[in-house]
């Protein structure tokens, strides 16, 4: 399985990303945001977090009209994977791939601690490897995750089961409570937390393990 | 030729800075501060002749999140 990690200047979770996916059994490439073209053969692209482009005029906006990220949106239309970590995140709604958008934190803090994270689908490649309504302990370190969406986009994401987590206890004013959604068609995943942080014994817990390993795994067998 | 586009959160959009921004005034004491909405005034400098039409559609590209934010365009 081949994965591919942007690289944006300010940029600050990529390597923690691509050792996660690495740990996991992917073969990982480092893709600068000036590229035109992912590398042949990728299967998921990761957009990882961090502050790219110093989260100038919104987080995320300007990573989004990178070279790059017009290949991340044309893999993706091909049906390609793809997985936004917190700045990620915030790019993927930006592309406009996942719906929505985040908003600075109604406490207007920057949160960073581990947060109780409960899995509400484990219908995707991402958290096949969970059950519903287990909790993880996920870190946590954003200032804008604050999750907005309009009602008739609230109902189809609940509807179609696209809400992939819940935070047990919201730190951010995040609508509905809401960690991570997936595209409609369940192969894009975004979400605020960082399971690439809790992947090691170091980590100080490895409950973001399963997601990459059930992804890898996943995508071992297409 | 200028350009000056406004960017404001949608009306229904919390806007916890503008709420902490009204705390404030409270605090200073400014009585009667019945709300509080911040946003963005970005200032363009332009080849003469450039269309309004161009700058709208620079606000929805990228000026602008129209998920939540609205925009209003004002050539100078």
């Amino acid at each position: 399985m081949r994965a591919a990690v942007l690289v944006f200047p300010g940029s600050n979770c990529d390597r923690d990303m691509a050792v996660a996916l690495k740990a996991a059994g992917a073969e990982v490439q480092m893709v600068w945001h000036k590229d035109a073209d992912l590398p042949a053969g990728v299967d998921v692209v990761a957009v990882p977090g961090g502050f790219s482009f110093g989260d100038y005029l919104r987080c995320g906006a300007i990573a989004a009209q990178s070279p790059i990220c017009k290949a991340l949106v044309a893999h993706v239309e091909r049906g390609g994977y793809a997985l936004g970590v917190c700045n990620g995140f915030q790019v993927l709604t930006e592309t406009g791939l996942l719906p929505g958008a985040l908003m600075r934190n109604a406490g207007l803090k920057f949160v960073c601690k581990s947060i109780g994270l409960e899995v509400v689908t484990s219908a995707s490649a991402f958290t096949e490897g969970y059950n519903a309504g287990d909790v993880l302990s996920i870190p946590v370190a954003h200032h804008d995750g604050n999750y907005v969406a309009d009602e008739a986009t609230l109902a189809q994401l609940r509807d179609q089961d696209r809400v992939a987590f819940h935070y047990t206890e919201n730190p951010n004013g995040s609508t509905a409570d809401i960690a991570g959604i997936l595209s409609e068609n369940r192969r894009v995943l975004g979400m605020m937390p960082h399971p690439e942080r809790a992947v090691d014994a170091a980590h100080g817990g490895t409950d973001g393990q399963a997601l990459f390993r059930t992804l890898v795994g996943q995508l071992e067998n297409v | 030729m200028k350009a000056r586009v406004h960017v404001m959160l949608k009306n229904g959009v919390l806007d916890p800075q503008g709420e902490a921004v009204k705390h404030a005034l409270g605090t200073l004491g400014f009585d009667g501060v019945e709300g509080v909405r911040q946003g963005k005034v970005i200032e363009l400098d332009l080849a003469d002749g450039t269309s309004e039409a161009t700058v709208t559609e620079m606000c929805e590209k990228l000026l602008a999140n129209t998920v939540i934010e609205s925009y209003s365009v004002e050539l100078v």
